[in-house]
């Protein structure tokens, strides 16, 4: 058994680095295509509509990591070199703007016909309609469940270990094969999750807490 | 059919208006003209059809038959047309629906801005000009959720004033308050009145019929039954549907 020391904590906190990006650039670009999911989700558009809910279908429907292969092996089957950073950049945005589509056309749809309704009667066309009055009150209704999936994802990105990436996970699994200390390792792993994670869920809950409480 | 020195003066006319859900015939033959100035209170049982009717003008819903012209605009289904007619038509609703997220005063600036581009600056004069008329300028930066129902229907009123329509429309504005707040909406109305705004208003206060009305329409089963000044509407009424009506409302009030 090998010791623990400076080296392999600062190997961890690479790996760390990386699972925080991952879940930084599947939160920013599912968010940005998870809105344009949810707004085409909730359009008069009617293949629009079907569509994109085929699109949440089939990410909701398929786990993560087979999604990061398709993306990963499928990309270079069209012979099109791209590093895995970027397969897996495209993969958790996929991945995140289906969910985050989905969990955003529930919230606008949430929102009180009456909105829509005053809009409308005042003149305001879909852009402002959408911009200045639903979203903000979808979002303010999402609040809870986007957390909860922001959460989901910081998780979930340790699957990017399976194409090469050396994230958190990976990184613990390297250490624990050099110090043959493996629950010491994990246990210090799954803790760093915690402590990004937990603060997360706890933002969220309370979040859910205040909201009930102007909602009353 | 009208001389052309009325028809100027006309301001709203729905021509053989049908409407249906579905099966359900909600706006059977409806015909109304409305001159600039008039007001007029609509009123009948639940489900008959009054408040499909005023959503109709400024087209909330749509018509399956008929025509509507608003100020020379015909609805003929157009964004174009509805736009046209949405700038004159404004509408106060049953549930104030003012937006919840933004202050009283950002619901009043709103639409000036994105329909009309005014300036930011200007906008916040008209809202503020308006509030002052509905006599709420003093809580202009608080949330709706922090207003009282009649508060927050005087800032809903404010907020469709902002846009100037040539019309307002009144989806029964004081049913959803409690009692003591009633007033100081119809005040605000019966305010809006006396300074020659053109009203349509659904409500069953037949006070506010009796004072500010030019005409009294009842409605029934989709169906115009009865039209008439508010003296002769009330004293003697000519259907027994209307009678019935009145006798149930009045017992109430």
């Amino acid at each position: 058994m090998g010791p623990i020391g400076e080296d392999q904590f600062l190997f961890l906190m690479q790996g760390l680095k990386w699972t925080v990006l991952l879940a930084i650039v599947g939160f920013i670009g599912g968010g940005i295509f998870g809105i344009l999911i949810a707004l085409l989700r909730t359009s008069k558009n009617k293949v629009a509509r079907t569509i994109t809910a085929g699109y949440i279908g089939v990410f909701q429907g398929t786990p993560l990591l087979m999604q990061l292969f398709v993306v990963y092996y499928g990309v270079a089957l069209l012979g099109i070199d791209v590093n895995a950073w970027i397969a897996v950049a495209v993969a958790f945005t996929l991945h995140a703007s289906a969910f985050l589509g989905e969990i955003w056309r529930g919230s606008i749809e949430a929102v009180p016909k009456g909105q829509t309704e005053a809009a409308n009667a005042l003149g305001l066309h879909y852009v402002s309609r959408m911009k200045d009055v639903i979203l903000p009150q979808a979002l303010k209704i999402s609040m809870p469940a986007t957390i909860g999936f922001l959460v989901q994802l910081t998780k979930g990105t340790s699957l990017a270990a399976i194409v090469g990436f050396i994230e958190l996970t990976r990184a613990g699994q390297i250490i624990s094969n050099q110090t043959y200390r493996p629950l010491l390792v994990f246990g210090i792993v799954g803790a760093i999750y915690f402590i990004i994670c937990w603060p997360l869920s706890h933002a969220g809950s309370r979040l859910e807490k205040r909201m009930a409480k102007a909602a009353r | 059919m009208l001389n052309s020195a009325k028809d100027q003066s006309m301001l709203i006319s729905l021509e053989d208006v049908q409407k249906w859900y579905g099966t359900f015939h909600a706006l059977k033959s409806i015909s109304l003209s409305v001159r600039k100035g008039e007001k007029i209170v609509l009123c009948g049982p639940s489900g008959s059809g009054k408040s499909t009717l005023i959503r109709c003008i400024n087209a909330l819903e749509t018509i399956e038959e008929g025509k509507i012209v608003v100020e020379g605009h015909v609805l003929d289904g157009s964004t174009k047309s509805i736009d046209a007619v949405r700038r004159e038509v404004g509408m106060v609703f049953q549930s104030f629906n003012l937006f919840p997220h933004i202050t009283a005063l950002q619901n009043c600036t709103l639409a000036p801005m994105r329909v009309r581009g005014v300036s930011h600056a200007d906008a916040e004069r008209l809202g503020r000009k308006y509030l002052e008329r509905v006599r709420i300028l003093d809580q202009a930066d608080k949330y709706p959720a922090q207003l009282s129902g009649g508060q927050q229907q005087r800032v809903a009123i404010a907020r469709a004033l902002c846009m100037e329509p040539k019309v307002m429309l009144f989806d029964e504005p004081t049913s959803a308050l409690d009692p003591e707040m009633v007033k100081e909406v119809l005040d605000t109305m019966i305010g809006l009145a006396r300074d020659g705004m053109t009203m349509i208003c659904v409500t069953h206060e037949m006070g506010f019929a009796r004072q500010v009305a030019d005409r009294v329409i009842f409605m029934d089963s989709g169906e115009i039954v009865e039209e008439a000044e508010p003296e002769v509407f009330f004293k003697s009424p000519e259907h027994q549907r209307t009678k019935t009506f009145l006798g149930e409302i009045l017992a109430h009030h």
